[in-house]
């Protein structure tokens, strides 16, 4: 690595320790982030002459706090001061007396702490993942307006308008007690896994544009499992994304076009990222404190452990969907679970298994492309033809339509006299 | 004599490295491992996955499975072990198989992301 390269990775590394340790400090999103561009801009003037400090992130808190006290000086003074770096003069010594105080706990609060700001329950959604990408993660605005597709200058509102309402709200500083810090980290892991989905979710032509959203929801993943190294969904949240992450590379065409699970060029999986992702959940299963995370972990595990589509459990995988069920029941796992049923018990038990979801996923793209398979399964064309054009309908992205499409003309074509049929692959998520 | 070069790094700082800054660093290191690979001097090369996916079996009466690298720091690396096994469980079983026949201190359960077997070394 060029020593740029070098310091811009230390620099991203130290960015939640110090942004939240300056956040405590100062008590103002604004002001700490501040202090903190400025801690970088001093670091990258001196970092290169006097080689790298031994706490980064305990160096750049320090500096960050004493740019930001001398600004607020000059300007109650009207005057300049000189511009000296006499002040920090001293650092070395200053240094290790921080970092000596600023062990693991400090960190973890500190942390904790800032991406429960990005998550205050009063901002919308929207908002609350604008600013921990903003805050947490030093993403330029530019950079997550692209990724959100929509432009600077509205992606600039929003993470205004967010750090607004944080400023109004009444935000404790004070360390979280050990309920809050577990209510808190339900909603983080929420939050990272919504990033995550943000980026999961792009179609095609967009999925290169979006993947740092994923990239970053799985670095942040990685963060919150360090603060709490023993927290089985929080093993489970960083396995699921990153098993699902892993197959990025085979989830779309030359043309954009998506390309379903069974039809991935499996080779093209990214093996240690299923390695990790399998040793974390590998992990967390012995803690038998199961929830939504981990099942769901344990699904795309069971995907990424087969060599071949043939070699799925699928059996395991019902199990598992009849278990999140329990936990968190939606229409939407029903649906995923009666994927795995046709594949385990067939077409019939899984349509049997859908018909009741019929009214609540009216406007849900996903429902009709699987009835529509299944159906086809079933050798029921025509109505097979009704739910595909259902789908098409509701198609959130060209790609989507473009995929019912294929099985359509596959129908129309196999429904010619003497065609055999053979079409069982439209609608699952890829 | 085999001499161990036991690799240590901030694991915050090259978990923040991007895809290419690591592929960057792999590439480099392979140019050593090569040359040192004709020469008949490289034995075993791992990477081991990040600390979040250890575990560690202090060997207690009974033996304690912990999250994480737990080994005190008055503890020093004194060896270590490439084992093939299922899942952790089996391999926690081999570390109390071994920790019975060698009281106290602990194992670090690690997962191998990358293995390299290299050349048999005389």
């Amino acid at each position: 690595m060029t020593e740029a390269a070098w310091i811009d990775a230390a620099l991203t590394s130290a960015r939640p320790q110090a942004v939240g340790a300056l956040l405590r400090y100062f008590r103002n999103l604004d002001t700490a982030e501040e202090a903190f561009q400025n801690a970088c801009l001093r670091a990258l003037k001196t970092w290169p002459q006097n080689g790298p400090p031994r706490d980064p992130a305990a160096w750049l808190i320090m500096v960050g706090r004493n740019v930001a006290i001398d600004e607020v000086r000059r300007s109650s003074r009207h005057q300049a001061l000189p511009e000296d770096d006499q002040a920090i003069s001293d650092l070395d010594d200053a240094e290790s007396a921080i970092a000596e105080r600023l062990d693991g706990s400090h960190y973890r609060d500190d942390i904790l702490r800032l991406l429960f700001i990005c998550c205050h329950p009063e901002l919308p959604a929207t908002q609350q993942i604008a600013l921990a990408l903003r805050i947490v993660s030093g993403l330029s605005v530019k950079q997550i307006a692209r990724a959100f597709l929509v432009s600077e200058a509205a992606m600039e509102q929003r993470i205004t308008r967010a750090k607004a309402r944080v400023a109004g709200a009444k935000v404790p500083f004070e360390t979280p007690g050990a309920m809050e810090r577990g209510e808190r980290l339900a909603s983080v892991a929420a939050m990272i896994y919504l990033i995550f989905n943000e980026g999961y979710s792009a179609s095609g032509d967009t999925a290169e544009i979006r993947k740092p959203l994923c990239e970053e929801a799985i670095r942040l993943a990685r963060l919150l499992l360090r603060l709490f190294p023993s927290e089985p969904e929080i093993m489970g949240l960083a396995a699921l994304l990153m098993l699902q992450h892993a197959r990025a590379a085979a989830r779309f065409d030359a043309d954009g076009a998506v390309i379903l699970l069974e039809d991935q060029d499996r080779s093209q999986w990214n093996q240690p990222m299923i390695a990790e992702g399998l040793a974390l959940i590998d992990k967390a299963m012995r803690h038998r404190r199961s929830g939504p995370y981990q099942v769901q972990a344990a699904v795309a595990a069971l995907h990424a452990r087969a060599e071949r589509p043939e070699d799925t459990d699928w059996k395991q995988i019902d199990l598992l969907y009849g278990a999140l069920e329990i936990m968190q029941p939606s229409p939407v796992v029903t649906l995923n679970r009666a994927v795995a049923v046709s594949k385990s018990r067939g077409p019939a038990a899984a349509l049997e298994m859908i018909e009741p979801l019929a009214a609540r996923l009216s406007n849900y793209f996903h429902y009709f492309g699987v009835r529509g398979a299944l159906l086809m399964q079933l050798g029921r064309n025509d109505e097979a033809r009704v739910a595909f054009d259902r789908a098409i309908a509701l198609a959130n992205t060209s790609a989507e339509a473009a995929h019912i499409r294929m099985h359509l003309d596959r129908l129309i074509r196999d429904s010619q006299p003497g065609a055999a049929r053979d079409g069982s692959k439209a609608g699952k998520k890829s | 004599m085999l001499y161990a070069i036991l690799c240590y790094h901030d694991e915050d700082f090259v978990g923040s490295w991007s895809k290419e800054q690591d592929a960057a660093v792999m590439k480099k290191l392979a140019v050593v491992q090569d040359k040192l690979t004709r020469q008949g001097r490289l034995g075993p090369v791992a990477r081991l996955l990040p600390t979040t996916a250890a575990a560690t079996l202090r060997k207690e009466e009974p033996p304690v499975v912990l999250d994480g690298p737990y080994a005190e720091t008055k503890e020093q690396l004194l060896g270590f072990y490439v084992v093939d096994c299922k899942n952790l469980d089996e391999a926690l079983d081999v570390a109390r198989e071994l920790g019975a026949a060698n009281p106290g201190g602990a194992y670090e359960i690690r997962p191998i992301g990358v293995f390299a077997p290299g050349n048999a070394l005389k």
